[in-house]
């Protein structure tokens, strides 16, 4: 609602003779209107580029030992572990883990929930209501136990992670999207559309598809937050990324916790940087959500206004 | 108001027939050769043959499933593959921890976020109402086990004070055994209170703004009736629903918090099990956890009905 009345009070801008470019206008009025918001879009960017140029950004490898249990200083930012390891370092490193799988995971929960969702709403029928029960029952678990269940038949390590986060976080998804897709049914284009004997096919990529994608893009925007927590709450309990590499929930757990007391750094730190992580995801998502899409506030698990 | 309560009973059924399913496959999952690996630690079976029948994967999916689903009617869940004891005498000894715990999370989210939702709603952009969102907003960013791992930490550093981290039986120390989920109850609570407060608020924000309330003030209502009893009926009927979902959440949550605080509940349980391959105790917590969150959302429905005068089923 906010938005006409935004959009009517400045119509002189353009006029001007230094007029900004347009990107950067927009990106301005962002940072103006959802401060939190911008804020998290840093961090966010700040996580990513800590991912993509980590053996550029630390100042030693994950796994190289340079000096024991060193408290926080000019040359070891954060301190050194119980192993001599530079923390700043697998800090840098253990944005890789939390990206790659926050991602990942996000992607192919996404298209994972696009399939069902979509499907279920367009088949209809028997295959909807046996399909909406298994989802029913499926989000009916605590999360974290559904995914260490398993983990337990998987076995551990970064893949399988993966794969166990998308298929959890699919279920509630293509409930959203299910409704988003019966929603676009209900217009007439797409009863012309059937009229004219397009085929199931074309009908769903070209008709229904495009229509849906805000929905799912918006969705998938909120899901990394919760993709990342889950991430470093599984690296905890010791299901996440093998040891040497290091992941933030992983150096949290074991030495982390058993020399906190006497190095208090060494679990600091890297709890620091998931609650950053996790917050500057929840924060831009939610921006993002009111931006594209007031419609949807208060919607899929996100939080409430 | 009896056949609602019929129909809702029957209806929970389906799902929960649903669920068990999902309870019964999930380690169907396991793939042939950790069986073999399975025997391999000679911890389970004598050999491959009747490490499979104990598993019971040598009959076809339905009739194990029928199997399974019949003697847990019977009561029985088989035992654990390592400890030989009955899954569940031992779930026995764990519920009541995780039960207490949890229902301390519930209390802690119920206590704070409903009040402090309440007041922030009431007078919104004041200074409690600016200072609950932030801090809301920081509860639900921060995971569990990294406030966990802060709160200990720091009177550790400051003060040298460190929480004890042995659990004490109930029939030792009575006062002690409860005294000791506090802390982690609180923990667990905090993110449920962070999203009622938000929900209490935002519903009483809305509720305040309809005609009805008007109607209250107008009649020159005190502030408190017009909150407390007239808007408050009507916006605290969302906040059971995510209550209802809330546990779900805890139960997940009583996982983590079980495992850095040493309380011996069904979570750790969980873990153990988990790490040891030990199946039929997983499929017991797991068909526990279900049970749970399929009665909570039953309850939540029967409380609808109560709280409710429109709903008529």
């Amino acid at each position: 609602m906010s938005n006409t009345v935004q959009t009517l009070s400045i119509p002189a801008a353009p006029s001007r003779p230094w007029s900004l470019p347009r990107p950067l206008a927009r990106t301005l009025r962002f940072c103006r209107r959802k401060p939190l918001g911008a804020i998290g879009a840093v961090i966010v960017l700040a996580l990513f580029v800590m991912a993509v140029f980590a053996s550029r950004i630390a100042p030693y490898a994950y796994d190289e030992s340079v000096a024991r249990m060193k408290p926080p200083s000019v040359k070891y930012w954060m301190g050194t572990d119980n192993l001599g390891r530079d923390i700043w370092s697998r800090v840098v490193f253990g944005a890789r883990i939390s990206v790659t799988v926050g991602f990942s995971t996000v992607l192919l929960a996404t298209v994972l929930a696009t399939l069902i969702g979509v499907s279920s709403a367009y088949l209809g029928g028997s295959y909807d209501i046996l399909v909406q029960r298994v989802v029913d029952a499926w989000m009916s678990f605590p999360a974290l136990v559904i995914v260490l269940s398993m983990l337990a038949a998987l076995g551990p390590g970064l893949l399988n992670l993966i794969l166990a986060l998308s298929i959890l976080g699919a279920a509630g998804t293509s409930r959203i999207i299910r409704g988003a897709t019966l929603s676009v049914m209900q217009h007439p284009y797409i009863e012309a559309t059937r009229a004219l004997g397009a085929t199931h096919a074309r009908i769903l990529l070209r008709h229904v598809l495009p229509n849906v994608m805000a929905t799912v893009i918006i969705l998938a925007t909120i899901g990394l937050g919760a993709v990342i927590l889950a991430e470093s709450t599984l690296s905890f309990l010791g299901f996440g990324v093998p040891p040497p590499y290091p992941s933030w929930g992983g150096m949290l757990s074991g030495s982390g916790r058993t020399f906190m007391y006497h190095a208090p750094w060494m679990a600091l730190w890297p709890a620091t940087a998931i609650s950053l992580a996790v917050f500057g995801f929840n924060m831009f998502g939610d921006a993002l959500r009111d931006m594209l899409d007031p419609r949807l506030r208060g919607a899929g698990g996100g939080p409430i206004r | 108001m009896p056949t609602y309560v019929l129909r809702r009973l029957l209806i929970a059924v389906p799902s929960l027939l649903v669920a068990t399913f999902i309870v019964f496959t999930l380690p169907r999952l396991i793939p042939g050769d950790v069986v073999q690996l399975m025997l391999e630690e000679k911890a389970y079976g004598k050999d491959l043959e009747e490490l499979r029948a104990k598993l019971g994967l040598d009959r076809p999916i339905h009739v194990q499933y029928a199997a399974w689903l019949a003697s847990v009617a019977q009561g029985r869940l088989g035992e654990s593959l390592w400890t030989r004891q009955p899954v569940l005498a031992e779930l026995g000894r764990r519920l009541p921890v995780t039960l207490t715990l949890g229902a301390l999370a519930i209390a802690v989210a119920i206590g704070i976020g409903v009040p402090v939702g309440i007041i922030a709603g009431a007078r919104q952009d004041g200074a409690l109402d600016f200072f609950s969102r932030s801090a809301a907003i920081l509860g639900l960013s921060i995971p569990a086990f990294v406030k966990a791992i802060v709160i200990i930490l720091l009177p550790a550093i400051w003060w040298g004070w460190t929480p004890m981290i042995r659990f004490v039986e109930f029939s030792k120390d009575p006062a002690m055994h409860l005294l000791q989920f506090v802390l982690p109850g609180t923990i667990l609570g905090i993110a449920s209170a962070a999203t009622i407060m938000r929900l209490t608020r935002g519903m009483l924000l809305e509720v305040l703004r309809q005609d009805y309330v008007r109607t209250a003030w107008a009649k020159g209502l005190r502030e408190r009736v017009v909150v407390l009893k007239h808007a408050l009926k009507n916006a605290i009927i969302p906040v059971v629903t995510v209550l209802g979902l809330q546990v779900a959440q805890i139960a997940g949550g009583a996982v983590v918090i079980e495992q850095i605080f040493g309380l011996p509940g069904m979570g750790q349980l969980l873990l153990e099990s988990i790490i040891q391959r030990d199946y039929p105790v997983i499929q017991g917590i797991n068909l526990v956890i279900v049970i749970m969150i399929v009665g909570s959302n039953l309850a939540v429905d029967l409380l609808y009905a109560v709280m409710d005068p429109r709903i008529r089923y």
